[in-house]
């Protein structure tokens, strides 16, 4: 299968989901029951863009690595690897993290979204849409992981201010200094969602 | 990074009887600092014990009478956004706030931040400003250590072989109590502290009943100024008072130079951070019931 179209596919299919935050974290049921797994490869069962995958992969892959190396889902990016620039930004169970410093086998049985997931078949999400009308990236390497921070910034506060919004996107790092257009940007799309435009 | 062996245990019996077989073992609770030293090699373990499903480490509750128990593993979203926390302990909601960005604060808990033993952690000047206690975990029982002897060297602490921190207990704050920290960071966010002061009073009648001043990012560990606050306790609310305790801080502070100071800056800090943290801490106090 072809990345593209492997993009698009989970693109149709993710209409259904992004309403399905849930604000509770339940106590989850450890996986393999709590017995020691590895070194070696494991069965994974990951949950994204609302398909579930199943993997091999040993304890130490994080969950940029799964994305990137075993799922052929390259939008989240490898720049730092470790948790300072916010271009591997993904959402799980409805909050944003740093994929580079989750482990895949940590990540099991929760709702992973990746950039790959939040358009509606060609329509673009209200918030990579206004990064685009307001060309809010340059080189564009920090951008997948900007835009869902955003989203999950936006998701959890509809209506913010541009303080609130400069505040909840401080974990990612621009380096071609694109903040001005990415501002206004993110409170176009907050408009935008709240318009009900977006499923 | 290296191979390693990983295990979830659902319970604390399991947990110690896994580290009583694994003495190497690390914890993971949210990762974001565990995962970036195996990574750099700066810690190498066979074993990552993830700690986040035993109950006890994700408990988060508030009674007036005992006060906050906050477990290990709790992530700071959790501490915020948790309305108990909010209105007993501003201040420490405020510290979950600030560690890290949004992205760390969704995995990072400040039980992490504590075992992690930098001298620069923002939450731990604050917990031992309020007087919490850790509550730890290990082959011959369980044991109660101060936050203010947790720590023992960079990234060290006190937790032995096969122990773990299951819990901090924050006693409930007096009437007329207030708390704050405040670090000096020359970014909005996203930083490490150059200095750091986390301090607790308690008023009454216009006098300092008690207070407690803590610093971060002076010494090899987070340092307690206990002389700070003893001299507090008895005197009038002046900023006199305040200004003598934020010398007293300055004093104590044993700073290094490095990229993000020099010693002679972050003594300065240490008697300004001090001076503003008791203020608000006062108005805090003056406001509550």
């Amino acid at each position: 299968m072809s990345r593209r179209g492997f993009i698009r596919g989970v693109g149709i299919g993710g209409g259904a989901l992004g309403t399905g935050l849930l604000e509770k974290e339940a106590l989850a049921a450890p996986p393999a029951g709590g017995k020691t797994e590895g070194p070696g490869p494991v069965p994974i069962t990951l949950n994204i863009n609302g398909k579930p995958y199943n993997l091999n992969l040993e304890p130490r892959v994080t969950l940029l690595d799964a994305l990137r190396n075993h799922l052929d889902l390259t939008g989240a990016k490898k720049v730092c690897d470790r948790a300072t620039c916010g271009a591997c930004t993904v959402i799980v169970s409805g909050k944003v993290v740093y994929s580079c410093t989750v482990l895949a086998i940590d990540a099991q049985g929760k709702e992973i979204q990746t950039i790959e997931g939040i358009s509606t078949g060609n329509r673009l999400h209200p918030v990579s849409a206004a990064f685009v009308n307001h060309d809010a990236q340059q080189c564009g390497y920090c951008t997948p992981g900007f835009v869902m921070a955003a989203k999950g910034f936006l998701d959890r506060n509809p209506n913010p201010t541009l303080e609130q919004a400069e505040h909840g996107l401080c974990g990612n790092l621009c380096r071609c200094g694109t903040y001005v257009g990415m501002r206004k940007a993110v409170l176009e799309a907050s408009r935008e969602m709240k318009g009900g435009r977006h499923a | 990074m290296k191979w390693f062996d990983y295990a979830a245990p659902a319970s604390l019996d399991e947990t110690v009887k896994l580290l009583a077989q694994h003495p190497g073992a690390l914890l993971l609770a949210g990762g974001t600092d565990l995962l970036v030293q195996l990574r750099a090699g700066k810690k190498q373990t066979d074993l990552v014990v993830d700690v986040k499903h035993i109950p006890e480490l994700n408990a988060l509750h508030h009674d007036p009478a005992k006060g906050l128990t906050l477990g290990a593993a709790v992530p700071c979203y959790r501490i915020y956004g948790d309305g108990a926390v909010q209105s007993a302990f501003p201040a420490l909601a405020e510290v979950a706030g600030i560690i890290g960005g949004t992205q760390i604060q969704g995995r990072a808990s400040i039980g992490g931040n504590l075992c992690n033993a930098a001298p620069s952690a923002d939450s731990i000047p604050l917990l031992i400003a309020l007087g919490a206690v850790c509550r730890v975990a290990g082959p011959s029982g369980t044991r109660e250590v101060a936050v203010e002897d947790f720590c023992t060297a960079p990234g060290r602490n006190v937790l032995g072989p096969g122990e773990l921190l299951v819990s901090i207990q924050l006693p409930p704050g007096p009437a007329r109590s207030g708390a704050r920290y405040l670090r000096f960071i020359p970014r909005n966010e996203m930083d490490i502290a150059v200095a750091g002061a986390g301090v607790s009073v308690v008023l009454e009648d216009g006098v300092f009943r008690s207070a407690r001043i803590a610093l971060a990012a002076v010494a090899p560990t987070p340092l307690f100024v206990r002389e700070a606050g003893e001299a507090l306790a008895g005197q009038p609310v002046t900023p006199e008072a305040i200004s003598a305790a934020a010398e007293i801080a300055r004093g104590a502070a044993r700073p290094i130079t490095d990229m993000r100071g020099t010693a002679d800056y972050r003594r300065h800090l240490c008697s300004v951070l001090t001076r503003r943290a008791l203020e608000t801490a006062v108005q805090r106090a003056r406001e509550a019931r």
